[in-house]
């Protein structure tokens, strides 16, 4: 993934630097204040307490713990996609197959282990490899064809639709896939994937340790390697990043990767949940993984953001869809307060970004 | 609390209108919300999680049926819904963590609902399923399934296809992975003596709907009966007839007034009702009567609220209910 022997570009501070640098900018020692007022997630994590604090006076059992595992739980099955997607778009790049892709990754599982009637784990392997040369056909398309990532993805997502039902019901004979619950490994990989733990009385999904450990792991490829220095550089100048020697396909690529690789820990999340997976479903959802970044401070135009800002966002998104029902509130209205949402949060982060730099 | 917003707003809106359908809607909205409890029991709280999408006509004719009937038993109604089977358990998770008093789920995905629903069966809180899952409903550890068996609602519309002497049929599914259109298409596909194919659509994109229908009665000119699996879709199937210049009979699952007057008018052939009205009525009065006095209906069966064919002869009945949003 990281590059070989060529030449690096000079590794600038991985906080992004306002364009019009000074020569020395980059060694003058900023207050730790001052950093924190330049992080990209800020605004995010001010919209994040709003948004919990609003719910706490509103809804009754919102603060119960059982609840708070409720909300964790629907945070994370969203931030396990969004930081990926997060680093992507930062990359400058977009990915519309997210969500089908979700879904593919556990049909390719269920249906390997039972048409093969091999071990869980060998359908499980299987997937890994089919949802990351899915990742590999979008990055090498994308980097190969110069055609926009909206069109590449869009034209990706629209295959894997129909590749999901017509594969679906020529092997299955249904919509949905048969159930493996019964075959050797599912329940190791229940465990892996899809298990609980109770802490009090209170239950924790083990999906909120993946997507904890996938969005550290992101925010260190982003910050402390060279390989997150060629995402900010590819995303914010890609023929200035070309120039000073930025392997921008293998970036890009890599990115696509990563995106393909979350997938398929979902996927198989929702193949070990509920041991049948449905075809037609994940449509949207790619969506809600690009809002959930954008809230968390990513720039729609790349080359600006964060994984924790992911997190956060992901985290507004689940505390706003559960706070809803239990507030009790017509859920009718539910997406006309996500988008509201949306346009407040990024208007918020647009602002205090601007505050930041103005300090600078 | 809607109702009464709805009432307001429309009443302090009204103009100087001639008589017609808009005021005696409000009428009718203003005396729900002024309906008052029959019963004298604890306002008990009871949530309903559906696999609906957004905007579906069908399951608001549920959600009427359970309201009227809320209002009746002085139950706090809480009504939610998605159709991805995750969310769908997500919500009913919500429900549990508020601790209602009865639920009422769907269970159209029924494997992705089976551990959340032991859970609140676990937790003391009574079940009741409608509309799809009749054949997991009793292992879950629901009290009752309400519904249409949808195998035998499917075999009803290919006997009625095979009466009316159709030999080329087409059944459009409009939400894919719902294992209960399989059913139903599978079942008119049993009992019809001739050829049936499955077209599928995305049901939340009605000019799309329209367009694959056109596109397949365009192809294949011998199609003679097409058959929608919800009442919205018939409408959008007759229009996509007319631009094909098919010949096709339309008929379908389900109703509302477009369909009751599209049967009145002879554009379609017959629909198959399994009155939604009833499934919200009786699964929140069934739960009050669990909760008030542990009865539970159905003798460990289903209780069907369908197939009912309704032709031209029972479509003028029907028309006036359907206008209220009740059938």
């Amino acid at each position: 993934m990281s590059g070989s022997g060529r030449p690096a570009a000079p590794a600038p501070s991985p906080a992004p630097a306002p364009s019009a640098a000074r020569a020395d900018e980059r060694l003058l020692r900023t207050s730790p204040l001052r950093r924190l007022l330049g992080r990209p997630e800020l605004g995010s994590v001010v919209g994040a307490a709003a948004v919990f604090l609003f719910f706490t006076i509103v809804a009754d059992s919102f603060l119960q713990a059982s609840s708070f595992g409720t909300v964790l739980y629907a945070a994370s099955t969203i931030g396990i996609m969004a930081a990926p997607v997060a680093l992507l778009m930062i990359g400058g790049e977009f990915d519309l197959s997210a969500g089908v892709l979700v879904t593919s990754s556990a049909l390719i599982s269920s249906m390997f282990s039972y048409q093969m009637t091999a071990n869980v784990w060998v359908g499980v392997f299987v997937s890994l490899l089919v949802t990351l040369a899915v990742g590999a056909f979008n990055g090498f398309m994308l980097t190969r064809t110069k055609l926009p990532s909206f069109i590449i993805t869009l034209g990706t997502f629209l295959m894997l639709t129909g590749l999901n039902l017509g594969f679906t019901k020529l092997i299955s004979g249904t919509v949905s896939t048969k159930a493996i619950g019964d075959m050797e490994g599912f329940d190791s990989a229940r465990k892996v994937f899809a298990s609980q733990l109770t802490i009090g009385d209170v239950e924790f999904k083990v999906t909120i340790l993946w997507w904890a450990a996938l969005v550290a792991v992101a925010t260190w490829i982003l910050l402390r390697t060279r390989f997150g220095n060629w995402i900010f550089a590819v995303g914010g100048e890609a023929d200035a990043a070309r120039a000073v020697g930025v392997p921008v396909i293998r970036t890009k690529i890599g990115l696509y990767l990563g995106v393909a690789f979350a997938a398929w820990v979902s996927g198989q999340h929702l193949l070990f949940s509920y041991d049948v997976v449905q075809s037609g479903e994940g449509v949207g959802n790619e969506l809600t993984y690009i809002i959930a970044a954008v809230i968390g401070g990513c720039l729609i135009t790349g080359g600006y953001g964060s994984a924790i800002g992911s997190a956060v966002g992901a985290f507004i998104f689940g505390m706003t869809s559960k706070g809803i029902v239990y507030a009790e509130w017509n859920p009718d209205w539910f997406k006309f307060f996500l988008g509201a949402m949306l346009l407040l949060a990024t208007l918020l982060n647009a602002w205090v970004r601007k505050r930041a730099e103005a300090t600078k | 609390m809607g109702a009464v917003l709805a009432a307001v707003l429309g009443a302090s809106l009204m103009g100087c209108s001639s008589t017609g359908g808009k005021r005696a809607e409000e009428r009718a909205a203003a005396a729900a919300a002024e309906g008052r409890a029959a019963v004298n029991t604890p306002r008990w709280t009871f949530a309903m999680v559906t696999h609906s999408g957004d905007g579906d006509t069908f399951w608001d004719i549920v959600q009427k049926g359970a309201e009227q009937a809320a209002v009746k038993d002085n139950i706090n109604f809480l009504y939610s819904h998605n159709d991805e089977a995750q969310q769908q358990a997500q919500l009913v998770q919500t429900a549990i963590d508020k601790k209602v008093d009865g639920l009422i789920v769907t269970l159209a995905k029924p494997d992705a609902m089976k551990a959340v629903v032991a859970k609140a069966v676990k937790a003391g809180i009574p079940v009741i399923t409608v509309n799809s899952g009749s054949a997991e409903s009793k292992a879950f550890g629901a009290l009752t399934h309400i519904g249409q068996d949808e195998s035998i609602a499917g075999e009803a519309v290919g006997d009625e296809l095979d009466a009316r002497g159709r030999k080329k049929a087409l059944c459009i599914l409009h939400e894919q992975g719902n294992v209960g259109h399989e059913q139903r298409c599978a079942g008119a596909k049993k009992a019809f003596a001739g050829t049936m194919q499955n077209l599928y659509v995305d049901g939340t994109n009605m000019p799309d709907v329209q367009a694959s229908i056109e596109a397949k009665l365009q192809a294949d000119k011998s199609i003679d009966a097409v058959v929608t699996l919800g009442a919205p879709f018939a409408d959008a199937a007759v229009q996509a007839k007319r631009t094909a210049g098919s010949e096709a009979e339309i008929d379908t699952f389900d109703l509302n007034a477009k369909v009751a007057t599209g049967l009145q008018e002879k554009k379609l052939g017959f629909a198959v009702d399994q009155q939604p009205y009833l499934q919200g009525y009786e699964a929140v009065d069934l739960l009050w009567l669990y909760r008030y006095n542990r009865n539970v209906l159905g003798g460990g069966l289903p209780v069907l609220t369908g197939p009912q064919v309704i032709t031209a002869d029972d479509a003028d009945a029907l028309a006036e209910y359907t206008k209220r949003g009740t059938r």
